[in-house]
């Protein structure tokens, strides 16, 4: 493959279709500018500030706006709130949409086949394959990505974590929590 | 279509395999590839569902064996093709064709972090175009089988859910996808429950929302 995309590189190059100094620049931006810690950044907030998180959940493109991430916007991003009593969970089973401009490039998981078909068939199964027992009691929804609109879950803020700063947060926030595969587990007294 | 790339409820496809700390490209060629696709998109010579459907027409063997960047790659060679940005003998030769003038590439490095991390608007306001449907609504997602490019998962065909939320009129894929217009239509959010998608063995608590086109969808 890499001498395919180097003779492809080299002809586009030649004919004057892409700048390949763009593509450096492109390489480190999804390298380097982009990544789940952006989407650490909003929850962390959302857990400090309830206006703000009331601002993320009524519209999550302009709310994002907020926090000043030079040269990032999704106008169409949705933020789902997880609580005790519901979890949701992130799929695109038709290709792999998924909220980039604030968890960066997807995992290979999340556009693979296994993970792409079992989502929606059986979410409790996908769950506890990334070692999460959900309640029954507990509502799942799961939201396939089929539109433009891309979805960036909220989780619970875990017990334990009072006294933190928002920088102290932001570190907990996880990707996998954040696509909602995963929760954010209770800090231990001594860590708070 | 009903593609290989429509798989939500299959069954078959193995565990899921996860990578700590995994890299954002496991190969220098993938990063290039995704960073190609981005700069060639600045010639807007296709969209992003002209994009998707080109992967959806690979053929389904291949589809399952290649792995993401590489389907990019292929689906990237056919676009420029078809789309009258490179010849087929330029890919064949690796040389641009005699006599062929050289272009001014329209993205340059300067204009990257300002542009990269900013995704497109697909909403198209339209106060006249009235929508059919309203929250609360009970619908059902049509029986319907286009053999072009369209946004509705099998498992939903055919079933009954609820308009959840009303998300605005949007670029309809079905037909941007073949250079056939936006075609803008509401789009909505749709609550199927997971006892309506996949019987009773699935927990009567739990749902899937699916974004569906009001074309996609009928009064139940």
């Amino acid at each position: 493959m890499a001498l395919r995309v180097k003779a492809l590189e080299s002809l586009l190059v030649e004919k004057g279709l892409v700048d390949p100094a763009a593509l450096d620049a492109l390489v480190d931006f999804f390298e380097n500018k982009v990544g789940p810690r952006i989407g650490a950044k909003v929850i962390a907030r959302a857990w400090m500030d309830p206006a703000f998180r009331k601002r993320l959940l009524d519209n999550g493109s302009s709310a994002i706006g907020e926090l000043g991430l030079q040269g990032l916007h999704d106008e169409h991003l949705v933020v789902l709130e997880n609580t005790a009593n519901v979890h949701n969970l992130v799929v695109c089973t038709l290709c792999s949409c998924y909220p980039w401009v604030v968890l960066g490039l997807p995992p290979v998981w999340y556009k693979s086949a296994p993970y792409r078909s079992r989502a929606v068939l059986d979410p409790r199964g996908v769950l506890r394959e990334f070692g999460q027992q959900l309640p029954d009691s507990v509502e799942i929804r799961v939201w396939d990505s089929t539109a433009e609109i891309r979805y960036l879950v909220l989780p619970e803020r875990p017990g334990g974590t009072e006294k933190m700063t928002e920088d102290e947060l932001a570190a907990l926030v996880t990707r996998d929590a954040m696509i909602g595969v995963s929760r954010i587990a209770p800090r231990s007294e001594s860590k708070a | 279509m009903n593609g290989i790339h429509d798989m939500g409820g299959m069954q078959g496809m193995g565990p899921i395999s996860r990578e700590p700390n995994e890299p954002v490209f496991h190969e220098t060629w993938e990063g290039r590839v995704y960073a190609l696709n981005r700069a060639i998109n600045a010639w807007n010579k296709w969209n992003i569902d002209a994009g998707r459907h080109a992967i959806e027409l690979l053929p389904p063997a291949d589809y399952l064996r290649m792995s993401y960047y590489e389907k990019w790659f292929v689906r990237n060679m056919d676009l420029l093709v078809r789309r009258g940005l490179v010849t087929e003998q330029e890919i064949r030769t690796g040389k641009p064709d005699p006599g062929s003038q050289k272009s001014t590439p329209p993205l340059v490095a300067s204009a990257v972090p300002a542009t990269a991390g900013r995704r497109g608007n697909f909403m198209r306001p339209d106060k006249d175009a009235k929508a059919r449907f309203k929250v609360g609504d009970r619908v059902r997602a049509r029986k319907m089988n286009p053999d072009g490019h369209n946004r509705l998962p099998r498992y939903a065909k055919g079933r009954e859910g609820i308009i959840f939320r009303r998300h605005g009129i949007f670029v309809f894929p079905d037909t941007h996808a073949h250079f056939q217009g936006e075609q803008p239509q509401h789009l909505y959010s749709v609550r199927f429950a997971a006892q309506e998608l996949w019987g009773t063995a699935a927990s009567s608590r739990d749902s899937v929302y699916l974004d569906l086109w009001e074309s996609y969808l009928e009064r139940a």
